[in-house]
């Protein structure tokens, strides 16, 4: 909304302060001056940025009050005069439906003359850049700019039969002033003759009943409507309005006949003359809650034990308070003991409660003058159950090179099928951003895919990227959200060699090393079908599947043209967190020396590692301190084909006492015994 | 031990095996004449030991325990000694070994210096990382905000994001049909039409539905910060995302006053960019809050001169805050009457996480953050 300052010094003629200092004060009392222009002999104009519970604000007399205030200066009142009217019969006005229209008023003026606006009027809205229409339809915008409060003009000629405020009947049919023709809602309140609609009540004029050129007699309508019909009607139609702006966020309830006898004074300025009595319906329900709703306690006391220390030493005094609600416009009685019965003004349909009173208060005093002080506290901190695992896991994440990102928390619906951990378990989004967007993520695979593509198809080669976020699951009716990991990697981001399989495994390895188990095993039984069925593996943590991981399904890398491999993973992290963090324990160091062994083994295809590392374990030799994989071979010379050669190195320590040779010899015959049992033998080099 | 060919060329020259030079007699004079001869022939076969291989052949050739030339030349002249001359004899031989001594000490310095020398590498190439993985400046941001408020003594609390409508607006003072609710689009659960509207799911729009829960679940005093993902129904821009980050306070209990709102983001704001910020507040209006406020920093960048960050204002706005509304109160008293705006007051404050990380980072489009692009994110190792 733009201010013009000349506009508003007006109404304040003692006003000294510069349009600067108004522009500032006025921006720390909370009536936000965004920018200011300086427009040379005509003042400045404010570009202002009024907060949705001021409508009252969202004018010019608005801000001049606000600075009358601020300043302790008188308001100039507005001047409301009009020739007495002729005589003539009251214009016959029904409101059908009080509970939407709280007040109507009516005024009949006849043969004035249509022509363009001059003067100050042409003047304020050249400065404003608001286009000018007509004298008639200027006016109905000139005092919106003036006070606030939307005012329409009817071409009198075009009424049939009495005005009537009632909802629209079904299939009814008003040509709006943007010429659309709408049909109307049941819920839409209108303003009807007794033969057709005439305007969407509050939010537009019709088309057919508009000022015209040939217009020569007016009915001018000033009103009062429910905030929340208006906002429905403005919403239904896709139509927000100056008008509609403002009753959806509340009028002032006694503004109408104001506003009337503004607007008609202009009109009245190019000829013309009012005929019959102002008419004015008033719904008293409607004013019971609006202009006369029950005037509320305020206490001094109150105002400081929410408000607290100021750096003037003597706080919010009663004086301080009286002195700032009464230039708001309240009427304050004082009840004693610093407390006080307050009337409220009309126009402020948001002071309601005592707080709403402690917040003028402040607001006006200026929050810059409370002091900073810091509060008290007496209860305990409560950490969070898995903020030290989230913590550890990330931690560990980033030092294993893993790079930190975050997705989109939506996908398409095929991402959703193919990724989502149990099938139809993924919630639909009602309006979603883009189709791409269409569902919640049931996995956070679909963004962790998408981010290794767009590396990709940048020409970034090597990537590994993580990320922690929420995915989601259930149906319209109940959302389960729980924590998820993702990772993914491809090209040669964690070291010399292209990444592979093992390394998400040796990452999900360290991961899960993190926490407290009893058994850790990997499979391949059952993999979702995104994975490379020979390249993936589930982790069993306990039991608990805890996480599927490999290379991405070749298919699925074609389809979406990823010139190499990828490797992804998808960590549960609500089952991962459901062990505790595992509490390092320190072990005594052997003070004796630990022997080394390599074993050179053939074996049969296939023997799986873990046949070999469950058949060591199985040998429950106390002094075999490690035991690892070296080397594997395949299709070399010496190797028969169908045969790997692997290369076991073993540690041996006792805590007690160095080995000797002979028991050494002992643990090697076992081994090798182990190995001939699952159909390896040892190798003649 | 191998000679290289040109070292031992030199010693053989020098050095004929064996001949055992000549002593005249055990007179001092000629005593002097034949030690000064042995020198020179020890001076001469010193003249070229450059590798360590010439300077281990001279100690070999010299003070070797079995062969010896030194100790050859010492048994011949000494067999033949009289008594008396064995003392000078001696002192002469000690001195001719500390003179050979120095010369081989000298020599492996000057030797060990080469080797070094030809392992010198170009220390300016640049060096092998093992380079850890970046962390996400938001993320980065959102710890360190959260962060100072756990100094303060406040738990970090959390929510879910998808929230009912009762949640998300009723119980923070959004009526329905409030156009306060405008201001946050909301993106919305498919097939909710039916329920009540206080049960219907959406995406969180902010992270306020959490101090709710929590008082729910917590008679005062609270203190709690609450980090997390929003949603809003926006169109993206630079500096709009539909997915964003929000950091929520609040602190509930008897006696919390606006001056202690206004110290404690002071505070924050301090530790957050620096002592020297100073922070100013500017009423405004939120449903949940009252008093509100918007705060402002001095720009952390040019310290309030004004620059392209400030847009010449020498001010940013961060952060929205107030005074907790009693009518929220009331909704959670339903629950836990503990929160009765009679007794107790508390404010809430939350500042949006994009934001303060891009400022703080120079990041000039939003997107960035939510696109994985490791050319952006490798930025921030």
């Amino acid at each position: 909304m733009k201010i013009l300052t000349s506009w508003l010094r007006s109404y304040l003629p003692g006003l000294a302060v510069t349009d600067r200092q108004l522009a500032d004060d006025l921006t720390l009392r909370g009536i936000a001056v965004d920018g200011v222009f300086d427009l040379g002999a005509n003042g400045s104009l404010f570009e202002m940025d009024i907060t949705t519970n001021r409508v009252d604000a969202m004018n010019h007399y608005g801000i001049a009050r606000e600075a009358a205030t601020i300043y302790g200066l008188k308001l100039k009142p507005l001047e409301t005069s009009l020739p007495a009217p002729k005589p003539g019969p009251a214009f016959p006005v029904r409101i059908e439906d009080p509970a939407l229209c709280g007040r109507f008023t009516a005024r009949v003026l006849r043969g004035i003359n249509v022509q363009p606006s001059t003067e100050i009027i042409a003047e304020r809205f050249r400065l404003l850049e608001q286009k000018l229409i007509s004298n008639a339809v200027d006016a109905t915008n000139y005092i919106v700019l003036a006070m606030g409060h939307p005012t329409h003009a009817f071409d009198l000629d075009k009424i049939e039969g009495a005005l009537i405020i009632r909802r629209a009947h079904k299939g009814e049919r008003l040509k709006t002033l943007d010429e659309i023709d709408r049909v109307l809602d049941p819920e839409d309140l209108i303003v009807a003759d007794e033969k057709k609609p005439l305007a969407l009540a509050g939010v537009m004029g019709g088309w057919d009943s508009r000022i015209t050129a040939e217009t020569k007699n007016v009915l001018v309508e000033a009103a009062w409507f429910d905030p929340v019909s208006i906002r429905r009607s403005s919403k239904r139609h896709l139509l927000h309005t100056d008008a509609s702006h403002r009753f959806e966020r509340g009028a002032d309830f006694n503004a109408p006949p104001v506003a009337s006898a503004l607007v008609s004074q202009l009109l009245l300025e190019s000829g013309g003359h009012q005929v019959g009595d102002f008419v004015d319906v008033m719904i008293s329900e409607a004013e019971k809650h609006t202009a006369k709703r029950s005037s509320i306690g305020f206490a001094v006391s109150e105002a400081r034990r929410i408000l607290g220390a100021t750096e003037d030493p003597e706080g919010i005094t009663a004086a301080t308070a009286e002195t700032i609600l009464t230039g708001l416009g309240c009427e304050l009685e004082p009840r004693g003991n610093e407390t006080y019965q307050v009337t409220l003004p009309s126009w402020r349909l948001d002071l309601e409660r005592e707080i709403d009173l402690i917040e003028e208060v402040a607001r006006v005093y200026g929050y810059n003058r409370f002091r900073n002080t810091l509060p008290a506290f007496t209860g305990s901190v409560i950490e969070l159950p898995w903020a030290a695992k989230e913590s550890a896991v990330r931690t560990a994440l980033l030092a294993m090179g893993w790079t930190e990102a975050i997705s989109s928390t939506f996908c398409a619906a095929a991402d959703a099928a193919l990724f989502a951990p149990q099938p139809n378990s993924a919630v639909a989004m009602g309006n979603p951003l883009s189709e791409e967007a269409g569902m919640l993520r049931p996995s956070l695979l679909p963004g962790m895919v998408a981010m290794l593509t767009l590396n990709l198809n940048r020409d970034v080669e090597d990537a590994a990227l993580f990320e922690a976020g929420t995915v989601f699951s259930g149906s319209p009716e109940k959302v389960d959200e729980r924590p998820a990991l993702a990772i993914g990697a491809t090209g040669r981001a964690l070291g010399e060699k292209p990444t592979d399989f093992y390394d998400l495994k040796g990452t999900i390895e360290a991961l899960l090393a993190k926490f407290a188990s009893r058994s850790l095993y990997f499979d391949n039984l059952l993999l979702p079908a995104w994975l490379h069925p020979g390249r993936g593996a589930r982790a069993v943590l306990d039991g608990s599947t805890v996480a599927y991981f490999g290379q991405l399904h070749p298919a699925e890398a074609e389809r979406r043209k990823l010139k190499q491999p990828v490797f992804v993973g998808e960590i549960y992290l609500d089952r991962t967190y459901r062990q505790p963090l595992r509490q390092p324990l320190a072990r005594d160091l052997s003070r004796y020396q630990a022997v080394r062994r390599d074993f050179s083994l053939l074996f049969p295809d296939p023997t799986p590692y873990a046949t070999i590392e469950d058949a060591m374990r199985n040998l429950d030799i106390s002094d075999l301190r490690a035991f690892a994989p070296k080397e594997i071979l395949r299709e070399a010379k010496s190797i028969s084909a169908g045969h790997f050669s692997l290369l076991l190195g073993t540690v041996f320590q006792s805590q007690e006492r160095t080995l000797r040779e002979e028991e050494l010899q002992e643990f090697s015959q076992r081994i090798i015994s182990a190995m001939e049992a699952i159909g390896g033998k040892l190798r003649t080099s | 031990m191998c000679l290289d060919g040109q070292s031992s060329f030199i010693l053989k020259k020098n050095m004929p095996e064996d001949a055992i030079p000549h002593l005249s007699g055990y007179e001092e004079a000629e005593l002097d004449q034949a030690f000064a001869s042995v020198s020179h022939e020890v001076e001469a076969s010193a003249g070229a030991l450059a590798t360590p291989e010439a300077v281990e052949s001279f100690r070999l050739y010299w003070l070797g325990r079995k062969q010896g030339r030194l100790k050859a030349i010492s048994d011949a002249w000494l067999k033949s000694a009289p008594p008396e001359a064995r003392k000078p004899l001696g002192q002469r031989f000690n001195k001719l070994k500390a003179e050979i001594e120095q010369r081989l000490e000298a020599a492996s310095g000057a030797s060990q210096a080469t080797v070094l020398d030809s392992e010198a590498i170009d220390i300016t190439l640049p060096g092998t990382r093992r380079q850890p993985g970046a962390e996400h400046p938001l993320i980065k941001t959102l710890n360190e905000i959260v962060g100072i408020f756990q100094r303060m003594g406040y738990s970090v609390g959390v929510g879910p994001e998808v929230e009912t409508d009762y949640y998300n607006f009723e119980s923070l003072n959004f009526p329905p049909g409030h156009p306060a609710r405008d201001t946050q689009d909301t993106l919305v659960i498919a097939r909710q039409d039916r329920k009540p509207l206080r049960d219907r799911l959406l995406m969180r729009t902010h992270t306020s539905p959490v101090q709710i829960r929590t008082m729910e679940q917590q008679p005062p005093p609270v203190r709690i910060v609450i980090p997390g993902k929003v949603h809003r129904n926006d169109a993206a821009d630079a500096t709009h995302s539909p997915i964003f980050h929000q950091v929520e306070g609040l602190c509930v209990d008897t006696g919390i006053t606006f001056s202690d709102l206004k110290g404690t983001l002071d505070h924050a704001m301090k530790e957050l960019f620096g002592s020297s910020v100073k922070t100013r507040f500017f009423p405004s209006f939120f449903p949940f809050t009252e008093p509100s406020a918007d705060v402002q920093i001095s720009c952390p960048f040019c310290g309030g001169a004004g620059c392209r960050k400030c847009k010449h204002s020498g001010w940013i706005e961060l952060l929205g805050c107030g005074m907790v509304d009693p009518s929220v109160f009331g909704f959670v008293a339903q629950k836990q009457p503990a929160y009765d705006p009679k007794k107790i007051s508390g404010f809430a404050f939350g500042m949006g996480v994009d934001r303060i990380a891009m400022m703080k980072y120079g990041i000039t489009d939003i997107s960035l953050m939510y696109s994985g692009d490791l050319r952006f994110l490798e930025q921030f190792a």
